[in-house]
């Protein structure tokens, strides 16, 4: 039996590669997630890793608050020296050296005089010291290490990408205006490869002190005398260093540096994979859709194994090995393709600006495991039911012609109404209850979503009639007697259309659903911004979410034109155990430029901030218990304390807030925070775009925007994740596509002697082909008809849940006229082979065919 | 209408006389595979079929009579050899030109009537007009379902009718368009008796009231009993010819070629 299973499914190979290319995407899209994450979490621990390879343990300064703009604290030359004197230590280095957080940052400008930065990618500037290369986790490749003060070291990928060379100038801004540095040498960072679009500039450690505006070193990496161990080496370091230093073994050092990655990595993983396991959701509507197809049209095969002695049991076990071939040959070629896929994974991501760091590629044993077992899995559980049906063909089906298997009660459309009502209550329940977001909901949601499908798939053949009638009507109306014959063609078999339109549903409803959710998105930010700034011109970092120096603001100001610039500074402190972001205000022009929502207060407290005076953020106020007048501890990432007096409560927008936590005056600001630096500057008056960028010449970091440019420019972060969305539902839709494709090929093949009859009584090849094509587009159009209101409901109870952040709804209707439209570019796609192979039928053979 | 039209449409034998015949075959020979293994399915066979008859084709198995009507019918292209259909020759025609050849001039009855399961009994019989785009004229349509005796199952599906009235939706909807030609294979070769004595009548009737000319290819005896001209193959050429023949002349005819 298992022979004559394996070679009934060669002899149909074309029909088994088709079914297979269904999963062979999921698996890829799952196996290309793994390789991707693995090369770069590898990337990123050979980076933390390389840092301190040399070293034992690590003192750095303690850290109080979590992404602080202005830095944490810093170590003393006094305690290297100290350090250096203990009887443990064979050496130590100090250097200046942040990856995680803003503290170390030094922008490299171009031939072109803009800024080398890609959206948001690190622009490190180190301090490290030549004289100790045992702890200097880069390596030189060119040149000699920076001492001079107007020396730099720049990574050889910037180099090389940007036409510099040893010997060549720079311009390079930091913590202050830019100057120019002559590049002495180039260097990559441990094993790396890349970096991602990250830069780096290397100075000598006087150099980048004051350049970044920082005393002493961010850390001190310590190497142990041998036979010292490194659990000594801490508890002795430990008795040495002040309270305001932490000691780190290396390893705990690279973990710590490794976590904000890890978590990032983590949620990239889940992200990739959910997607994969959309694909592969998708590739299971298409394997039990044309398993189904082919055991129906094995009816005498099957038929005739039974008359010959085999058993129902017999039957399904063929059958059911059919589905582990396939899956199985599918996963392997998933796998192989995946690991091409994490190429293009990756390139997708550059694309969009968020370069990852690449070493060499990592092929796990679990990602083959997983990718090899969910393929199968996957595979044989969708094509099980095809399976029992199978062993339901009587023997006399042998002989009998056209004897059809006989059909149980449908329990398909009641079971697609049972689950759709429970998907509803799921996703109300999720939506409604005002807590979107806890585990909780979003489970029910994902929950309810997928269950809303399957139930959609399962009452969807009673609605297949309807429907083609409906979007049959082009075809009827312009494709002629063939368009007429292909509406008629499409609701022959309602079970076999649903389901392959059902798979191209899916895609569908999710793209919907994303683009109606993007466009509330995108309008509550606008409106968001819209209500705070009042500002004629704004001016921000490049990427236009960082700090920039608080000296660009102080340019900006002084560009003509200008009759008024207010700075926000902004930084991040401490209040108890909790972080809270912190602003710096003129109170005397910051009303005129941005609109405060005032719970307690007005426009007039403004003027008891300068001194002690505080407002603060109505949710921040409440979890903290703080009423006007009552006074509380802040203290910067320093640790430096400053009492504060609660003078007035406001309450911002819930997104894109300008104004946060705990909002001081300028003057407490600049006294409490070392290395102040602004998050925005609003500026009224009418200066030129030319007045504003000559003012900001000198800081490549910061650019002037109006105001409806900066608004456009924050919201266009919704733009790339929806493109991101589209790119990665493509897939899914590409899996459907062959599903609309085997479907096809499957009911040619079906149709042979039909089709070579209405070619005999003078159908054309063309009207053949234009038959199967319209055939295939209302299939197509069937999908997108489900699958639109589908997306569309579910963004709306979603933003519906979203309404307090300013979420409303509002359908892109271009966006989903475009949608409809891809979905009859894939029907006309899907159908190309087919069609062709329609029009190309041999007359007489195709009458012969049985 | 002008009279002088009018009287030489009336005079049908005149305009017979001075047409082509409906179909034209000369020293057709198609041979399949090559080499070794080639087979002549036939080996020159000339023949003309005259408009007004009905024409019989048989012969045994493997004697090429299905090979000679497919190319007779367009549907598969001689070796050597010409074919010609209403004075048209066809073996050089490309597949759109013998497409628009097939919609004019023939029609066809398979032995599995081949009818389209979604459509009704009425749609089927005017697919090949709604392929062609054209409409059916109401009256002859009426007429053709009402002396094909369908009349009251215009609605029914293929599936709710019997098998011999799937084979009269078949003959009405080869008839519908007048081909010049009709050609049936097998067309009682699925039935039970009873139902091939309705399908032959209705052939017959056919070919005597609305002069349809029509081949037949059959290994039915008695379905070769009622054309005006059997022709009896063996080994890819005629054997003999017989004129009005009765049911027992057939098979001493088929008797005799076997036993050659």
């Amino acid at each position: 039996m298992t022979v004559v299973a394996l070679k009934g499914l060669f002899a149909r190979r074309l029909r088994a590669v088709l079914t297979a290319l269904a999963i062979v995407l999921g698996v890829a899209m799952v196996s290309g997630s793994f390789v991707l994450t693995d090369t770069i979490s590898k990337a990123f621990d050979s980076i933390f890793t390389s840092s301190y390879s040399h070293t034992d343990a690590v003192v750095s300064g303690r850290k109080l608050v979590d992404y602080s703009n202005g830095g944490n604290l810093t170590v003393s030359p006094a305690l290297l020296d100290r350090i250096r004197r203990m009887p443990d230590v064979a050496a130590a280095s100090g250097a200046l050296i942040d990856l995680n957080g803003d503290s170390a940052r030094a922008t490299l400008i171009g031939r072109d005089g803009k800024a080398i930065q890609t959206n948001g990618n690190p622009t490190f500037g180190f301090g490290i010291d030549p004289s100790q290369p045992r702890f200097n986790p880069l390596k030189l490749k060119d040149g000699r290490w920076a001492t001079g003060p107007n020396e730099v070291v720049i990574d050889a990928q910037t180099a090389k990408k940007h036409h510099f060379a040893v010997g060549d100038t720079i311009g390079v801004a930091a913590h202050g205006p830019k100057r120019t540095f002559r590049i002495v040498g180039t260097a990559t960072y441990g094993n790396v490869e890349s970096l991602g679009g990250a830069t780096i500039a290397v100075f000598s450690i006087p150099t980048a002190q004051r350049l970044l505006d920082l005393t002493g070193y961010s850390e001190i990496s310590v190497a142990a005398k041998p036979g010292v161990s490194d659990a000594k080496l801490v508890s002795d370091l430990r008795q040495n260093v002040p309270q305001t230093a932490q000691v780190r073994t290396a390893k705990q050092q690279a973990n710590e540096d490794k976590k904000g990655v890890s978590s990032f990595i983590t949620f990239i993983r889940a992200f990739l994979l959910g997607f994969g396991g959309i694909a592969l959701f998708v590739g299971a509507f298409v394997i039990f859709n044309t398993l189904s197809i082919t055991v129906a049209q094995r009816t005498r095969e099957l038929a005739t194994l039974r008359t010959l002695g085999a058993s129902r049991r017999q039957v399904l076990r063929s059958v059911v090995l059919e589905s582990v071939v396939i899956g199985l040959g599918a996963s392997v070629i998933g796998l192989l393709a995946g690991f091409g896929l994490a190429r293009g994974l990756s390139s997708l991501f550059g694309a969009l600006g968020l370069s990852l760091p690449q070493a060499s590629t990592v092929y796990a044993t679990r990602t083959v495991v997983i990718s090899l077992l969910l393929g199968v899995l996957v595979t044989v559980l969708a094509g099980f039911v095809p399976a029992v049906r199978a062993t339901r063909v009587p023997p006399i089906a042998a002989v009998r012609e056209g004897a059809v298997i006989e059909r149980r009660k449908r329990l398909g459309p009641v079971a697609g109404v049972v689950l759709f009502a429970i998907a509803a209550a799921l996703i109300a329940y999720a939506t409604l209850g005002g807590h979107l977001g806890s585990g909780k909901s979003l489970l029910a949601l994902a929950g309810g979503t997928l269950l809303g499908l399957l139930g959609v798939a399962g009452f969807a053949p009673a609605l297949v009639t309807t429907l083609a009638a409906v979007v049959g009507i082009p075809a009827r109306r312009l494709g002629g007697a063939a368009g007429r014959l292909a509406a008629e063609n499409a609701t022959r078999n309602p079970a076999r259309t649903a389901s392959t339109a059902a798979a191209l549903m899916i895609g569908i409803a999710l793209v919907s659903f994303v683009a109606v959710l993007g466009k509330g998105v995108h309008g509550s930010i606008d409106r968001a911004i819209e209500r705070q700034v009042n500002a004629d011109w704004v001016i921000t970092s490049q990427n236009g979410s960082s700090a920039f120096p608080a000296a660009a603001g102080r340019a900006a100001a002084k560009a003509p034109g200008v009759a008024l610039a207010s700075d926000i500074r902004s930084d991040r402190g401490r209040i108890g155990n909790a972080n809270v972001s912190v602003n710096g205000v003129d109170p005397a022009t910051i009303a005129r430029v941005y609109h405060f929502d005032w719970k307690q207060g007005s426009n007039a407290t403004l003027a008891r901030l300068d001194g002690h005076g505080a407002l603060v953020k109505q949710a921040f106020g409440r979890k903290h218990h703080l009423a006007v007048g009552d006074t509380f501890t802040l203290r910067s990432p320093a640790g430096k304390p400053v009492r504060l007096t609660v003078a007035g409560i406001f309450q911002p927008p819930r997104v894109m807030e300008v104004l946060g936590g705990v909002v001081i005056s300028q003057h407490a600001f600049d006294r409490t925070f070392t290395r102040p630096s602004n998050s925005l500057t609003l500026i009224d008056g009418s200066p030129t775009q030319a007045g504003l960028d000559k003012a900001l010449a000198a800081f490549p970091d910061a650019k002037a925007q109006t105001k409806h440019e900066y608004v456009k420019a924050q919201s266009s972060f919704i733009d790339t994740m929806l493109n991101l969305l589209y790119v990665l539902l493509a897939l899914s839709v590409i899996v459907s596509l062959f599903g609309m494709l085997n479907t096809l090929v499957l009911s040619v093949f079906e149709r042979t002697r039909e089709l070579g009859m209405m070619r005999a009584v003078g159908m054309t090849r063309r009207q053949a082909r234009r038959m199967v094509r319209h055939e295939s587009v209302i299939t197509a159009l069937i999908g997108a008809a489900l699958g639109l209101p589908l997306g569309i409901m579910l963004a709306a109870a979603v933003t519906h849940a979203l309404g307090k952040y300013g979420v409303t709804f509002s359908v892109p209707v271009a966006s989903l006229v475009v949608f409809a439209v891809a979905a009859m570019i894939a029907g006309v796609l899907a159908a190309i082979a087919p069609a062709r192979r329609a029009a190309r039928l041999n007359v007489l053979e195709a009458l012969q065919y049985e | 209408m002008n009279a002088a039209v009018t009287a030489a449409l009336s005079d049908e034998r005149v305009l017979l006389d001075h047409s082509p015949p409906a179909v034209a075959a000369r020293e057709v020979a198609r041979r399949y595979g090559e080499g070794d293994t080639a087979v002549d399915a036939l080996r020159g066979v000339s023949l003309e079929v005259p408009r007004g008859e009905l024409t019989a084709v048989m012969g045994p198995s493997g004697s090429g009579k299905s090979t000679l009507m497919h190319i007779l019918a367009g549907l598969d292209r001689p070796t050597s050899g010409s074919v010609q259909i209403d004075g048209t020759e066809i073996t050089s025609l490309k597949d759109n030109d013998l497409t628009k050849l097939r919609r004019k001039h023939i029609g066809f009855v398979f032995q599995f009537f081949n009818l389209l399961p979604m459509l009704t009994a009425e749609e089927n019989v005017t697919l090949p007009l709604t392929i062609a785009g054209r409409k059916p004229e109401p009256g002859w349509l009426g007429e053709l379902l009402q002396s094909v005796g369908l009349d009251d199952r215009r609605k029914h599906r293929p599936a709710e009718l019997s098998g011999g009235q799937q084979q009269r939706v078949a003959i009405a909807r080869a008839l519908l368009t007048r081909p010049t030609v009709l050609f049936a294979d097998e067309p009682t070769g699925n039935l039970d008796s009873a139902s091939s004595g309705e399908i032959l009548e209705l052939v017959r009737r056919s070919v005597d009231e609305l002069g349809q000319t029509t081949v037949m290819v059959t290994h039915d005896p008695a379905a070769a009993a009622i054309a005006d001209r059997v022709l009896l193959l063996a080994d890819g050429a005629i054997a003999r010819t017989l004129s009005r023949p009765t049911q027992a002349q057939v098979i001493d005819a088929i008797q005799e070629v076997a036993g050659r």
